[in-house]
Protein backbone atom coordinates (compact mmCIF):
# COMPACT_ATOMS: atom_id res chain seq x y z
CA UNK A 1 0.00 0.00 0.00
CA UNK A 2 1.04 3.61 -0.32
CA UNK A 3 3.12 5.45 2.27
CA UNK A 4 -0.02 7.38 3.23
CA UNK A 5 -1.67 4.22 4.62
CA UNK A 6 -1.94 3.28 8.28
CA UNK A 7 -0.30 0.00 9.34
CA UNK A 8 -2.52 -3.09 9.40
CA UNK A 9 -3.49 -4.00 12.99
CA UNK A 10 -5.44 -7.24 12.54
CA UNK A 11 -4.62 -10.53 10.83
CA UNK A 12 -7.07 -13.02 9.32
CA UNK A 13 -8.68 -15.05 12.10
CA UNK A 14 -8.32 -12.28 14.73
CA UNK A 15 -11.35 -11.61 16.94
CA UNK A 16 -12.49 -8.00 16.62
CA UNK A 17 -15.27 -5.88 18.03
CA UNK A 18 -16.94 -3.12 16.06
CA UNK A 19 -16.97 0.16 17.99
CA UNK A 20 -20.36 1.15 19.31
CA UNK A 21 -20.34 4.79 18.31
CA UNK A 22 -22.74 7.20 16.68
CA UNK A 23 -20.71 9.98 15.06
CA UNK A 24 -22.45 12.37 12.64
CA UNK A 25 -21.73 12.35 8.93
CA UNK A 26 -21.29 9.79 6.17
CA UNK A 27 -20.64 6.49 7.95
CA UNK A 28 -20.15 3.20 6.08
CA UNK A 29 -20.44 1.00 9.20
CA UNK A 30 -24.04 -0.26 9.30
CA UNK A 31 -25.87 0.40 12.56
CA UNK A 32 -26.79 -3.25 13.19
CA UNK A 33 -23.13 -4.31 13.27
CA UNK A 34 -21.91 -1.72 15.80
CA UNK A 35 -20.87 -3.27 19.10
CA UNK A 36 -20.80 -6.79 17.58
CA UNK A 37 -17.87 -9.21 17.71
CA UNK A 38 -16.61 -11.12 14.68
CA UNK A 39 -13.53 -12.50 13.01
CA UNK A 40 -11.26 -11.01 10.34
CA UNK A 41 -11.89 -12.96 7.13
CA UNK A 42 -9.35 -11.10 4.98
CA UNK A 43 -7.44 -7.85 4.73
CA UNK A 44 -8.55 -5.99 1.61
CA UNK A 45 -5.90 -3.26 1.45
CA UNK A 46 -5.97 0.41 2.39
CA UNK A 47 -8.59 2.86 1.15
CA UNK A 48 -9.14 6.58 1.65
CA UNK A 49 -11.53 7.12 4.56
CA UNK A 50 -15.03 7.63 3.08
CA UNK A 51 -16.08 9.67 6.13
CA UNK A 52 -13.55 12.29 4.97
CA UNK A 53 -14.04 11.85 1.21
CA UNK A 54 -17.73 12.68 1.69
CA UNK A 55 -16.66 16.22 2.67
CA UNK A 56 -14.18 16.54 -0.20
CA UNK A 57 -11.19 16.01 2.07
CA UNK A 58 -8.38 13.62 1.00
CA UNK A 59 -9.23 10.87 3.51
CA UNK A 60 -5.57 10.19 4.26
CA UNK A 61 -3.82 8.37 5.76
CA UNK A 62 -5.72 5.55 4.08
CA UNK A 63 -7.52 3.14 6.40
CA UNK A 64 -6.95 -0.60 6.15
CA UNK A 65 -10.24 -2.22 5.13
CA UNK A 66 -11.24 -5.69 6.33
CA UNK A 67 -13.93 -8.21 5.63
CA UNK A 68 -15.24 -9.27 9.01
CA UNK A 69 -17.32 -12.42 9.46
CA UNK A 70 -20.10 -12.63 12.05
CA UNK A 71 -22.29 -15.50 13.22
CA UNK A 72 -25.92 -14.74 12.46
CA UNK A 73 -27.11 -16.21 15.77
CA UNK A 74 -24.89 -13.74 17.63
CA UNK A 75 -26.20 -10.79 15.62
CA UNK A 76 -29.89 -11.59 15.99
CA UNK A 77 -30.99 -13.36 19.18
CA UNK A 78 -34.14 -14.60 17.43
CA UNK A 79 -32.36 -15.72 14.24
CA UNK A 80 -34.46 -18.47 12.72
CA UNK A 81 -31.98 -19.88 10.18
CA UNK A 82 -29.28 -22.53 10.60
CA UNK A 83 -26.64 -22.08 13.33
CA UNK A 84 -23.88 -22.24 10.69
CA UNK A 85 -25.17 -19.14 8.87
CA UNK A 86 -22.82 -16.16 8.68
CA UNK A 87 -22.67 -12.56 7.51
CA UNK A 88 -19.71 -10.60 6.17
CA UNK A 89 -19.27 -6.85 6.15
CA UNK A 90 -16.44 -4.56 5.06
CA UNK A 91 -15.25 -2.46 7.95
CA UNK A 92 -12.51 0.18 8.11
CA UNK A 93 -9.83 -0.25 10.75
CA UNK A 94 -10.75 2.80 12.83
CA UNK A 95 -14.09 1.10 13.59
CA UNK A 96 -12.43 -2.04 15.00
CA UNK A 97 -10.87 -2.93 18.32
CA UNK A 98 -9.43 -6.24 19.58
CA UNK A 99 -12.41 -8.44 20.51
CA UNK B 1 -51.18 4.05 -34.52
CA UNK B 2 -51.84 1.81 -31.54
CA UNK B 3 -53.30 3.43 -28.47
CA UNK B 4 -50.46 3.27 -25.95
CA UNK B 5 -52.85 3.58 -23.03
CA UNK B 6 -54.82 0.67 -24.31
CA UNK B 7 -51.64 -1.45 -24.50
CA UNK B 8 -50.29 -0.34 -21.10
CA UNK B 9 -53.25 0.75 -18.99
CA UNK B 10 -51.17 1.03 -15.79
CA UNK B 11 -48.07 2.64 -17.24
CA UNK B 12 -48.42 6.26 -16.15
CA UNK B 13 -45.99 8.93 -17.31
CA UNK B 14 -43.21 9.14 -14.76
CA UNK B 15 -42.90 12.90 -15.19
CA UNK B 16 -46.45 13.61 -14.01
CA UNK B 17 -46.30 15.61 -10.80
CA UNK B 18 -43.59 17.94 -9.50
CA UNK B 19 -39.95 16.79 -9.53
CA UNK B 20 -38.68 15.20 -6.33
CA UNK B 21 -35.94 16.81 -4.24
CA UNK B 22 -33.23 14.63 -5.80
CA UNK B 23 -34.53 15.08 -9.34
CA UNK B 24 -34.36 18.86 -8.89
CA UNK B 25 -30.88 18.52 -7.39
CA UNK B 26 -29.66 16.36 -10.28
CA UNK B 27 -30.98 18.81 -12.89
CA UNK B 28 -29.48 21.81 -11.07
CA UNK B 29 -26.03 20.24 -10.68
CA UNK B 30 -25.97 18.93 -14.26
CA UNK B 31 -26.96 22.31 -15.70
CA UNK B 32 -24.35 24.12 -13.59
CA UNK B 33 -21.59 21.70 -14.66
CA UNK B 34 -22.54 22.23 -18.29
CA UNK B 35 -22.81 26.05 -17.96
CA UNK B 36 -19.40 26.19 -16.30
CA UNK B 37 -17.91 24.13 -19.12
CA UNK B 38 -16.82 21.26 -16.84
CA UNK B 39 -18.77 18.64 -18.79
CA UNK B 40 -20.86 18.78 -21.95
CA UNK B 41 -24.38 17.52 -22.50
CA UNK B 42 -22.85 14.93 -24.85
CA UNK B 43 -20.54 13.70 -22.04
CA UNK B 44 -23.56 13.15 -19.80
CA UNK B 45 -25.46 11.37 -22.57
CA UNK B 46 -22.47 9.11 -23.34
CA UNK B 47 -22.05 8.22 -19.65
CA UNK B 48 -25.72 7.25 -19.37
CA UNK B 49 -25.50 5.26 -22.60
CA UNK B 50 -22.41 3.39 -21.34
CA UNK B 51 -24.16 2.69 -18.03
CA UNK B 52 -27.21 1.27 -19.79
CA UNK B 53 -25.06 -0.82 -22.17
CA UNK B 54 -23.81 -3.01 -19.30
CA UNK B 55 -26.03 -6.05 -18.78
CA UNK B 56 -26.01 -9.33 -16.81
CA UNK B 57 -24.80 -10.99 -20.04
CA UNK B 58 -21.33 -9.79 -19.09
CA UNK B 59 -21.50 -11.51 -15.72
CA UNK B 60 -22.89 -14.65 -17.39
CA UNK B 61 -19.84 -14.76 -19.68
CA UNK B 62 -17.58 -14.54 -16.62
CA UNK B 63 -19.43 -17.39 -14.88
CA UNK B 64 -19.45 -19.63 -17.97
CA UNK B 65 -15.72 -19.07 -18.46
CA UNK B 66 -15.07 -19.95 -14.81
CA UNK B 67 -17.15 -23.14 -15.15
CA UNK B 68 -15.17 -24.33 -18.16
CA UNK B 69 -11.67 -23.02 -17.48
CA UNK B 70 -10.12 -23.92 -14.09
CA UNK B 71 -7.11 -21.63 -14.57
CA UNK B 72 -9.42 -18.66 -15.27
CA UNK B 73 -11.53 -19.57 -12.25
CA UNK B 74 -8.43 -19.59 -10.02
CA UNK B 75 -7.47 -16.12 -11.28
CA UNK B 76 -11.08 -14.92 -10.85
CA UNK B 77 -11.22 -16.04 -7.22
CA UNK B 78 -7.80 -14.50 -6.47
CA UNK B 79 -8.47 -11.13 -8.14
CA UNK B 80 -11.93 -10.63 -9.66
CA UNK B 81 -11.15 -7.24 -11.20
CA UNK B 82 -8.05 -8.46 -13.07
CA UNK B 83 -9.78 -11.62 -14.32
CA UNK B 84 -12.85 -9.87 -15.76
CA UNK B 85 -10.58 -7.35 -17.50
CA UNK B 86 -9.21 -10.35 -19.44
CA UNK B 87 -12.69 -10.60 -20.99
CA UNK B 88 -12.59 -6.93 -21.99
CA UNK B 89 -14.90 -5.79 -19.17
CA UNK B 90 -14.26 -2.28 -17.83
CA UNK B 91 -14.06 -2.48 -14.04
CA UNK B 92 -13.92 1.13 -12.78
CA UNK B 93 -12.79 2.34 -9.36
CA UNK B 94 -14.28 -0.34 -7.09
CA UNK B 95 -12.87 -3.86 -6.80
CA UNK B 96 -14.68 -7.06 -7.74
CA UNK B 97 -14.76 -9.97 -5.30
CA UNK B 98 -16.19 -13.28 -6.54
CA UNK B 99 -18.05 -15.55 -4.09
CA UNK B 100 -18.27 -19.21 -5.04
CA UNK B 101 -21.37 -21.22 -4.20
CA UNK B 102 -20.62 -24.86 -3.32
CA UNK B 103 -22.50 -27.89 -2.02
CA UNK B 104 -22.01 -26.53 1.51
CA UNK B 105 -22.13 -22.74 1.00
CA UNK B 106 -24.71 -20.38 -0.51
CA UNK B 107 -23.78 -16.70 -0.91
CA UNK B 108 -26.24 -13.81 -1.01
CA UNK B 109 -25.37 -10.17 -1.76
CA UNK B 110 -27.07 -7.06 -0.38
CA UNK B 111 -26.18 -3.44 0.31
CA UNK B 112 -27.97 -2.38 3.49
CA UNK B 113 -26.72 1.22 3.31
CA UNK B 114 -27.73 2.07 -0.25
CA UNK B 115 -27.55 0.07 -3.49
CA UNK B 116 -23.88 -0.93 -4.07
CA UNK B 117 -24.00 -3.47 -6.88
CA UNK B 118 -21.44 -5.00 -9.28
CA UNK B 119 -22.59 -2.80 -12.16
CA UNK B 120 -19.46 -3.58 -14.17
CA UNK B 121 -20.67 -7.15 -14.66
CA UNK B 122 -24.45 -6.92 -14.05
CA UNK B 123 -25.49 -3.45 -15.22
CA UNK B 124 -28.07 -1.55 -13.19
CA UNK B 125 -29.60 -3.23 -10.13
CA UNK B 126 -33.24 -4.37 -10.15
CA UNK B 127 -35.67 -2.17 -8.21
CA UNK B 128 -36.18 -4.79 -5.49
CA UNK B 129 -32.45 -4.77 -4.74
CA UNK B 130 -32.76 -1.11 -3.75
CA UNK B 131 -35.97 -1.57 -1.75
CA UNK B 132 -35.98 -1.12 2.02
CA UNK B 133 -37.61 -4.53 2.41
CA UNK B 134 -34.80 -6.42 0.65
CA UNK B 135 -32.02 -4.33 2.21
CA UNK B 136 -33.24 -4.80 5.75
CA UNK B 137 -34.51 -8.38 5.54
CA UNK B 138 -31.65 -9.98 3.54
CA UNK B 139 -29.28 -9.61 6.50
CA UNK B 140 -31.80 -10.52 9.19
CA UNK B 141 -33.81 -13.37 7.67
CA UNK B 142 -31.97 -14.41 4.50
CA UNK B 143 -33.53 -17.87 4.29
CA UNK B 144 -37.03 -16.42 4.41
CA UNK B 145 -36.10 -13.91 1.69
CA UNK B 146 -34.61 -16.71 -0.43
CA UNK B 147 -37.80 -18.76 0.03
CA UNK B 148 -39.86 -15.83 -1.27
CA UNK B 149 -37.65 -15.88 -4.38
CA UNK B 150 -38.44 -19.60 -4.69
CA UNK B 151 -34.98 -20.64 -3.54
CA UNK B 152 -34.87 -23.26 -0.80
CA UNK B 153 -31.46 -23.74 0.81
CA UNK B 154 -31.19 -26.82 3.02
CA UNK B 155 -30.13 -26.32 6.63
CA UNK B 156 -26.92 -28.32 6.12
CA UNK B 157 -25.80 -25.58 3.68
CA UNK B 158 -24.38 -22.40 5.22
CA UNK B 159 -26.05 -19.21 4.03
CA UNK B 160 -23.50 -16.40 3.98
CA UNK B 161 -24.79 -12.88 3.46
CA UNK B 162 -22.41 -10.24 2.12
CA UNK B 163 -23.27 -6.68 3.06
CA UNK B 164 -21.60 -4.55 0.40
CA UNK B 165 -20.75 -1.46 2.44
CA UNK B 166 -17.51 -0.01 1.11
CA UNK B 167 -15.02 -0.39 -1.74
CA UNK B 168 -15.72 -3.99 -2.87
CA UNK B 169 -18.41 -5.21 -5.23
CA UNK B 170 -19.57 -8.83 -5.02
CA UNK B 171 -20.49 -11.30 -7.75
CA UNK B 172 -21.82 -14.75 -6.87
CA UNK B 173 -20.38 -17.63 -8.88
CA UNK B 174 -23.36 -20.03 -8.91
CA UNK B 175 -22.98 -23.80 -8.98
CA UNK B 176 -22.85 -25.31 -12.45
CA UNK B 177 -26.03 -27.34 -13.04
CA UNK B 178 -25.67 -31.12 -13.27
CA UNK B 179 -26.00 -32.63 -16.72
CA UNK B 180 -24.17 -29.83 -18.54
CA UNK B 181 -20.93 -31.74 -19.14
CA UNK B 182 -19.49 -30.92 -22.54
CA UNK B 183 -21.64 -27.80 -23.04
CA UNK B 184 -20.02 -24.82 -24.75
CA UNK B 185 -19.38 -21.55 -22.93
CA UNK B 186 -22.17 -19.92 -24.94
CA UNK B 187 -24.67 -22.64 -24.00
CA UNK B 188 -23.68 -22.40 -20.34
CA UNK B 189 -23.83 -18.58 -20.28
CA UNK B 190 -27.49 -18.80 -21.35
CA UNK B 191 -28.26 -20.61 -18.05
CA UNK B 192 -26.74 -17.88 -15.88
CA UNK B 193 -29.35 -15.36 -14.76
CA UNK B 194 -28.91 -12.00 -13.05
CA UNK B 195 -30.60 -13.28 -9.92
CA UNK B 196 -28.27 -16.29 -9.67
CA UNK B 197 -25.31 -13.88 -9.65
CA UNK B 198 -26.88 -11.84 -6.81
CA UNK B 199 -27.53 -15.10 -4.97
CA UNK B 200 -31.35 -15.07 -4.78
CA UNK B 201 -31.65 -17.91 -7.30
CA UNK B 202 -29.84 -21.03 -8.52
CA UNK B 203 -28.91 -21.97 -12.08
CA UNK B 204 -30.99 -24.65 -13.77
CA UNK B 205 -30.99 -26.36 -17.15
Amino acid sequence: MSAAALPVRFKPGARVRVRRADPPGHIRTPWYIRGQTGEIERVLGAFANPEELAYNRPGLPAQPLYRVRFRQQELWPDYAGASRDTLEVEIYQHWLEAG
Amino acid sequence: MADIHHLHPHDHDHEDGPPTYYQAMEIAVRELLIEKGIVTAADVRRAVEAMDARTPAQGARVVARAWTNPAFKARLMADGSAAVRELGIEVGPTRLVVLENTASLHNLVVCTLCSCYPRMVLGRPPDWYKSRAYRSRAVREPREVLREFGTIVEDRVEVRVHDSTADMRYLVLPERPAGTEGWSEEQLAALVTRDSMIGVALCHT
